[in-house]
């Protein structure tokens, strides 16, 4: 039940409608609720599973993680 | 897409793959366990156990919301469209899944039964407002990722007074299936297959955060790395896993740090106990009767309990005698030690639910792997 | 002696207007919607003969007699009207892909129809004059056809079955049992781009993309490939199930492997999204105006060229190699160097939320 993937948020509404959003993935929008979500901007990347986002993914982790996979081998380094 | 693409460079995996051969002792077994079907299917669609060493196994285990469901609560929905005449609302996944008298949600639709498949509780909300006429339930099933949406559905249901709504909950828990594949005697009885580490689930993290798996990590001594569903992240938190248990520890890690904290989405979390409390106990597929593993709606939302409303009883159905996805969903077997994998249980002939889910550790391997049983 | 002077009918109201059960009776109304309907739009030679059956000239081909190959196709399509198309072209340009993979000069078509009672005759005039455009673009008239109305509730607002013939010139033999180990496969383009733009519109899936159905008549296509002379052992178009479907069906047919690269299968930027947002797989979705091709290898650039020189044909790509596998399975390598089988899916595609 994880199919749940990385959109950028584009659009928010406003007043009543701010739990609902326009998200972008790769060049489709899709409607979906944030309502499980507190203080998200447009420009935010969120997690959307089932039409709603679940979580904030924060860039600057992001960066780190793809570091990390790009880090050299230390201990091949070593020998 | 950004944030996905990066994370599925080819390039990068070969690297990574290079160091998990580089980590591995020699003469070691290692076993690892992905928790989440979404995880087993990644393994699959790219081919990732072909870039691990042989001394590296992955054992798939129960994490497919679908394939835990047992053959009862299908039922219970089937029953609902056909007999209660409500329009039932399913998420694609569930549809095919076989259940009693050789029927399944795709053949009861075919018989009549007003099965809508939906991809959000939010479709299954509208149509409660457009046919009020109608009774409208939702199959509610999922891990912890699944459930927020459904506790927000019932609470809006409940402001709007949406009377002809209800939730058939068949919401389970991760955590609860862990322990229960480590601990429990029925299932050491059964069988297992000793697991050096876990592959934590991701999106189910996001909710719950990465605190709960602490406890496994000291009371087992277990290694859990939480990880991402791109390939990238699976590949390496297979190699954070080997590092783990080369070094003797038994820790928390987090792969997928850009989306889980360790405290997870405390609001999802917060409304997720508004509306629902733990079952004492809740049948699992493969893995008996496990105590609170699973959730029921509250009384102060019994209005909108599909259990109550329609006074449903479960009734458990034993699985099919050679069907052996209990054992495969522990890891104790693989897909081609069931002796009907690929003969009389395929994907168009599903007889348990690891074959009709495509996370579902047969369907995996018969649609992405089963070249490799060949020779 | 003067014609007699027919009474005034008064023509159908195509903006307000809607099948009726008299429009499938067979009398007056149904030639009142043939006539101002049907073969208004359509209208040939072959229809304008007016009688149960068209006439047609004898099969040639170059002055010799021709082997003929017909298809029929059923179409079905939810919703009617989609992004790029709608049933009407679709209906035409399936029924002569299927006969223009065979190698064959697509020449007539048949079509029948379904409606519903209570369908609107505005809807139905723009479906008509779709195919009618579609039939024309393709060279490939509507010659004769047939009407009928279903009771309201009992059809899902018009249905249309086509059958198209073609002729086929000696000495050209193209199927899916052709194929051979060595062999590669082509594309002609992206995959997926129907399936999708379809699913956008469905009831449950609600989403903005710019995402348009590739429907398209490949005769044009097929033709320039035929003319290079290149050793074309067969064409398929990849429709229900997807580019997985077919290629699995040729190897099944052939008794042969194939072994794909996953990086070199075009797939729209914008497709890939939509599937990664449903939980799809984009080689099990559906395509109305690509084709792939199985050739000898050393046929392939000259192909290639050819079928990247027509508009339908742009992004053509190859895409794999046929190799000799007992097991016949179609495989793909990933971009991960890990390798998996592309399979034949049980059935239609239900987007995951797994």
């Amino acid at each position: 039940m994880c199919l749940a993937l990385p959109v950028r948020v584009v659009e928010i509404g406003s007043g009543a409608d701010s739990d609902r959003a326009v998200v972008d993935l790769g060049g489709v929008r899709k409607e979906i609720s944030l309502a499980l979500l507190d203080g998200v901007q447009v420009g935010d990347y969120v997690i959307l599973h089932v039409g709603y986002a679940l979580s904030r993914l924060d860039p600057e982790e992001a960066e780190k993680t793809l570091a990390l996979f790009a880090e050299l081998d230390q201990s091949k380094l070593a020998a | 897409m950004k944030y996905i693409d990066e994370f599925r460079d080819g390039e990068v995996a070969q690297s990574i793959a290079g160091k998990i051969a580089h980590s591995v002792q020699g003469d070691r077994r290692y076993s690892f366990m992905e928790f989440c079907g979404g995880h087993t299917h990644a393994i699959s669609r790219y081919g990732l156990s072909d870039l691990l060493p042989q001394n590296v196994r992955m054992v798939h285990g129960p994490g497919c919301p679908v394939c835990v469901l047992p053959i009862g609560r299908v039922d219970m929905a089937i029953h609902l469209a056909l007999q209660q005449n409500v329009i039932l609302c399913t998420y694609g996944d569930t549809l095919r899944v076989p259940a009693s008298n050789g029927l399944s949600l795709m053949k009861a639709k075919a018989r009549g039964g007003d099965i809508r498949m939906v991809y959000s509780t939010l479709d299954a909300l509208r149509l409660a407002r457009e046919n009020p006429q109608r009774q409208v339930v939702f199959f509610a099933i999922g891990f912890e990722t699944t459930t927020p949406p459904t506790a927000l559905a019932i609470q809006q249901a409940q402001l709007e007074q949406l009377s002809n709504f209800s939730v058939l909950c068949c919401h389970v828990l991760t955590p609860a299936a862990i322990s229960q594949i480590l601990e429990s005697p029925e299932v050491r009885q059964w069988g297992t297959v000793p697991i050096d580490g876990f592959i934590g689930p991701a999106h189910v993290s996001t909710v719950i955060g990465s605190r709960p798996y602490e406890f496994f990590a000291e009371e087992y001594r277990k290694p859990v790395v939480i990880a991402g569903f791109e390939p990238l992240d699976v590949m390496q938190a297979i190699l954070m896993l080997v590092r783990q248990v080369n070094e003797g520890r038994a820790e928390v890690e987090n792969e997928f740090s850009r989306a889980v904290t360790r405290e997870g989405n405390l609001k999802a979390q917060e409304r997720v106990a508004e509306v629902f409390e733990l079952r004492r106990e809740f049948e699992w597929r493969g893995l008996g009767l496990v105590p609170y593993s699973a959730l029921q709606i509250r009384e102060k939302y019994a209005a909108f309990d599909a259990e109550r409303r329609f006074h449903l009883e479960y009734q458990s159905v034993p699985d099919n005698k050679a069907c052996e996805c209990g054992a495969i969903l522990r890891g104790v077997k693989r897909p081609q030690d069931c002796k009907i994998f690929g003969t009389v249980c395929t994907p168009e002939n599903p007889i348990g639910s690891c074959m009709v889910s495509s996370e579902g550790a047969c369907a995996a391997h018969y649609s992405y792997g089963r070249y490799k049983d060949m020779n | 002696m003067a014609d007699v002077k027919r009474g005034y009918v008064r023509p159908l109201d195509l903006k307000n207007g809607r099948v009726d059960l008299t429009h499938g009776s067979g009398g007056r109304a149904m030639v009142q919607l043939i006539s101002e309907l049907f073969a208004h739009h359509l209208g040939n030679e072959y229809l304008g003969q007016g009688n149960d059956g068209a006439v047609l000239p004898a099969p040639m081909l170059d002055g010799k007699p021709a082997r003929l190959v017909m298809s029929t196709d059923s179409h079905v399509v939810s919703p009617l009207f989609f992004p790029g198309g709608d049933i009407g072209c679709l209906s035409v340009h399936g029924t002569v892909n299927d006969v223009a993979v065979m190698g064959a000069t697509p020449l007539y078509l048949a079509a029948g129809f379904i409606l519903e009672e209570g369908f609107a005759l505005s809807e139905l005039a723009r479906i008509v004059e779709s195919m009618a455009a579609a039939a024309r673009s393709a060279g490939v008239p509507v010659v004769t056809g047939d009407t009928k109305v279903v009771e309201r509730g009992k059809g899902d607002g018009v249905f249309i079955t086509t059958t198209a013939v073609g002729v086929l010139p000696e000495g050209l033999e193209l199927g899916g049992s052709r194929a051979r180990p060595g062999d590669v496969v082509l594309v002609s383009g992206s995959m997926g781009d129907h399936g999708v733009a379809i699913m956008s519109q469905r009831e449950n899936l609600s989403f903005d993309a710019p995402i348009v159905s590739d429907t398209a008549a490949l005769n044009g296509l097929i033709a320039a490939m035929l003319a290079t002379g290149a050793d074309i052992r067969c064409l398929r178009d990849p429709t229900r199930g997807g580019l997985a479907a077919t290629l699995n069906e040729i190897a099944g047919q052939s008794g042969v492997g194939m072994m794909l690269k996953e990086s070199a299968i075009p797939v729209k930027p914008v497709v890939a999204a939509a599937c990664e947002l449903l939980g799809l797989d984009p080689l099990n979705v559906a395509n109305e105006g690509k084709l792939i091709a199985i050739c000898a290898s050393a046929d392939a650039p000259m192909l290639l060229a050819a079928m990247r020189a027509h508009p339908l044909g742009q992004d053509a790509a190859l895409i794999g190699e046929v190799s000799f596998d007992t097991h016949h399975f179609v495989q793909l390598s990933t971009a991960f160097g890990g390798r998996r089988i592309v399979d034949w899916l049980a059935s239609d595609q239900l987007p995951r939320i797994c």
